[in-house]
């Protein structure tokens, strides 16, 4: 109890003593079943569900699974994870939108969860779509919460219906109801509706909310959640199910250290899945919530798909191509490496993403040293280089480095440690390239390598061959190594990712996304 | 279980008190009222193992015994630190802080009607720059309070110096009490916190601070303590306000915060109203929790 890790360390921690033994007794499962169910209530997931939880981990662990397994360590991570993802509500769903629209959505919570906040996050995204969503302030409880209704809207660029002044004036039923029918004749095609913050035991207020229900009926109602939130996550939970009777939930606050136990035990508990999660205080901070994934991340697997999908997004395919040409050419000059390190940044904050990888957990300290203005450092000495020596670093000489160090503020150690990664970086891509197997030996290096802040410019590179060189070489030598497949793409990304943390947790994660895992599982070697 | 009408754990221990005597049920249902109430295995498991030890010494096995055990050792933990607040410092500065969402911004506003209720005059400082309409917030519960505020200029202002503006305003205008809102900020954003360090640097150049007041979320589980941490080492908290315990959420985890850090608690928020926030006294807080 000294350390209070969050439940990612703690489940490390169990399965570090579990892998150890060569082979599993009942007294390790006990122990280990132990440790768990002490991590569990650690990170806030409710008792009920952690009963549950450790009793399918025991009788599974102690069955004949484990006993014929080769590594039981392996088997256990397995079965937990597969038990997690069982909890974390199974299958993820979308948003589900009304057939004749106006789609309704209501949002509903106790105070401070985020439902204001949460409420701009999902017009925004809405918006991105392609939809043209409406708010409704409908929260004339707290003193000003229409007004922060109205920022948010205008932050988010879309539309926010506020007939009423709110601190207490008006009837929210009522202005639900108008809200509605604002969006029909204004030919919005979604309506959001923002509730006041209501605890479970007050009835009143709940029969309010279950009023508002009534009026609009709404399409989908979702129910905000803190991911700090304790134990009384399933008493508010299930007050909510019966007086408004949500239909998701939505996490809030993620970007915290909590780790959302009790919150996620909401799903299993009222049988409702968590449809969005929330990660931090700008409006762009928002994403669908996969169960899946976020087990592989309690688990300290890392959120490889996440990571991967916002790296694909980020990064343009044919640019990739062109690049995969260039490494295999030998033309790869500092002018691409720049490019390359741009569109990672395209890609988001570099902390947030590298706190996705596996082992993160145990790198965490070092993700805070991580200067993600080290990047910018970067770009200012190769824009200080004229055309001649982005293309030829060869012409590099000690005047012109001098030089060059001056116009970017910088010193010509630092001048020189870049030229020399990209010298290195240019040769492990070549190698790479020529050699037809993906990234694998790239990252080993790259992950083992940077602990300071150098880790950021060698970054981008590993994106780039992921993305495109895969795909490429997997197509020219098609003939040839048939075995590893195009599958290389995707897989490609994650195991180099998974080399990178060096985790030990990896193994046999057969369970929920059989395709996924077992691709990982090869990658990952083990 | 899950019992939704009172605050107390008083129904979750109903069943193992109105027994007849102590058995092995008895222990398991104490330990589980306890996590539900969110005190944490560590805690709940010290509890419970003192418990034991004062059963087997007095060698009681009436229910009615162990209730009172409980409310007493829970009372005697929470009183081993002095919930008093000082205020004699004249400007006597309070500065509010904690996580997104805990009740910062309604806990002053009570606060202030509650110094204006012993006839102090109040300044308020609406540092928190950030969030959207957080100002006007604060300035309604300003206005019911009958306290004076001071705004920023100018959206997204340094909060730093909005409350230096106020500490200033108060010095010059000769206003008693000065409580100074911050936008809340999760503990694990480094740049954030280090704000906060600043903020307090800055008052620090022209009066020392009275009190650091940490909100804590009474719905919020085991994560309260790396709150309270988090917070104590960047803002040097003074101490804990429990808002919200007008829910069904027991806050149990004060107690290891309070144990841990050694930041006693000294005021409750009990509900929307302004008049619904009052010091802290552990014996009645122990007596509403065991029942």
């Amino acid at each position: 109890m000294a350390t209070f890790g969050n439940l990612s360390d703690r489940l490390a921690e169990t399965f570090k003593n579990l892998r150890t033994k060569g082979k599993l007794s009942a007294a390790d499962v006990d122990g280990t079943v132990r440790e768990i169910r002490r991590a569990l209530l650690d990170a806030d997931v409710a008792l009920d569900v952690v009963k549950e939880f450790t009793g399918k981990v025991r009788e599974r662990a102690l069955g004949d699974e484990v006993s014929k397994a080769l590594n039981p360590a392996q088997q256990v991570v397995r079965i937990v994870n597969e038990e997690l993802v069982e909890i974390l509500g199974g299958q993820q769903r979308r948003l589900e939108f009304a057939k004749k629209p106006p789609t309704i959505i209501m949002l509903a919570g106790l105070q401070g969860a985020g439902k204001t906040t949460l409420a701009g996050k999902l017009a925004k995204w809405l918006a991105k779509d392609g939809h043209t969503p409406v708010l409704v302030a409908a929260d004339l409880q707290r003193p000003n919460a229409v007004t922060q209704l109205q920022v948010v809207g205008q932050q988010a660029g879309v539309a926010v219906f506020a007939p009423e002044p709110g601190n207490g004036v008006g009837n929210p039923v009522q202005v639900a109801r108008d809200g509605v029918k604002f969006a029909q004749q204004k030919m919005h095609d979604v309506v959001i509706v923002d509730t006041a913050g209501r605890l479970g035991v007050d009835a009143d207020m709940m029969k309010q909310a279950s009023d508002i229900r009534a009026a609009i009926g709404p399409d989908e109602v979702l129910f905000v959640i803190d991911a700090m939130i304790g134990q009384d996550a399933v008493a508010t939970a299930k007050a909510f199910q019966d007086g408004v009777d949500f239909t998701g939930v939505v996490l809030t606050k993620l970007d915290g250290d909590a780790r959302g136990g009790a919150a996620l035990s909401v799903a299993s508990i009222t049988g409702r899945p968590i449809m969005f999660a929330s990660t931090g205080e700008s409006l762009d901070d928002f994403e669908p919530f996969h169960p899946d994934r976020m087990a592989s991340r309690i688990l300290d697997l890392g959120d490889i798909l996440t990571l991967i999908e916002q790296a694909q997004g980020a990064f343009d395919e044919d640019e990739a191509r062109k690049m995969a040409e260039k490494f295999s050419t030998d033309t790869f000059t500092l002018d691409d490496f720049l490019g390359q390190m741009q569109q990672l940044r395209n890609m988001g904050s570099i902390k947030k993403m590298m706190s996705m990888l596996p082992g993160a957990g145990a790198m965490k300290q070092q993700l805070e040293n991580f200067d993600e203005r080290e990047i910018v450092r970067t770009e200012a000495i190769i824009q200080s280089m004229t055309k001649a020596e982005r293309t030829t670093p060869k012409l590099l000489n000690g005047s012109r480095r001098l030089r060059i160090a001056r116009g970017a503020g910088s010193t010509v150690t630092e001048v020189n440690q870049l030229v020399q990664r990209f010298e290195q970086a240019a040769k492990m891509m070549k190698t790479v390239a020529k050699g037809g197997m993906p990234n694998i030996p790239g990252m080993g290096p790259m992950a083992g390598a940077g602990l300071g802040g150098n880790r950021g410019k060698q970054q981008p590179k590993k994106k780039g061959s992921k993305s495109g060189n895969p795909a490429r070489r997997a197509a020219e030598n098609a003939a040839l190594a048939s075995g590893e497949k195009p599958a290389g793409a995707i897989a490609a990304g994650g195991t180099g990712f998974g080399l990178g943390g060096g985790k030990p947790v990896a193994g046999k994660t057969g369970g929920p996304t059989e395709d996924e895992m077992a691709a990982l599982q090869k990658m990952l070697g083990r | 279980m899950a019992e939704r009408t009172s605050w107390s754990l008083s129904g979750a221990l109903r069943g193992m008190f109105t027994k007849q005597t102590i058995d092995d049920d008895t222990w398991d249902d104490l330990e589980d009222a306890l996590i539900q109430a969110d005190f944490g295995p560590a805690v709940t498991d010290a509890i419970v193992a003192e418990l034991r030890a004062k059963v087997a010494r007095y060698h009681t096995t009436d229910p009615v015994d162990l209730q009172r055990m409980l409310r007493e050792g829970i009372e005697e933990r929470l009183a081993r630190h002095d919930p008093t607040l000082t205020l004699s410092a004249r400007p006597a500065v309070v500065l509010v802080v904690g996580v997104n969402g805990v009740g910062k911004t309604t806990t002053i506003g009570k606060f202030a009607k509650f110094l204006r209720g012993y006839d102090r005059s109040v300044l308020i400082g609406a540092a928190d720059t950030f969030r959207a309409a957080a100002v006007e917030q604060l300035a309604t519960w300003a206005e019911r309070a009958g306290a004076d505020i001071v705004r920023p200029q100018a959206h997204g202002q340094d909060p730093a110096s909005v409350a230096f503006q106020t500490v200033q305003k108060a010095m010059n205008e000769g206003i008693e009490i000065v409580l100074i809102d911050t936008a809340g900020r999760l503990q694990t954003k480094g740049g954030l916190m280090d704000e906060l360090t600043k903020i307090r640097r800055v008052i620090e150049k022209q009066t020392p601070i009275a009190e650091v007041l940490l909100v804590l979320d009474a719905t919020t589980g085991q994560n309260g303590l790396a709150q309270a941490e988090a917070f104590i080492e960047h803002a040097g908290v003074t101490g804990l306000v429990l808002t919200k315990l007008d829910g069904s959420a027991k806050g149990g985890f004060v107690l290891a915060v309070q144990e841990k850090t050694g930041i006693p608690i000294k005021l409750v928020g009990q509900g929307e109203g302004i008049n619904d926030l009052t010091g802290f006294t552990p014996h009645v807080f122990a007596q509403q929790l065991v029942g």
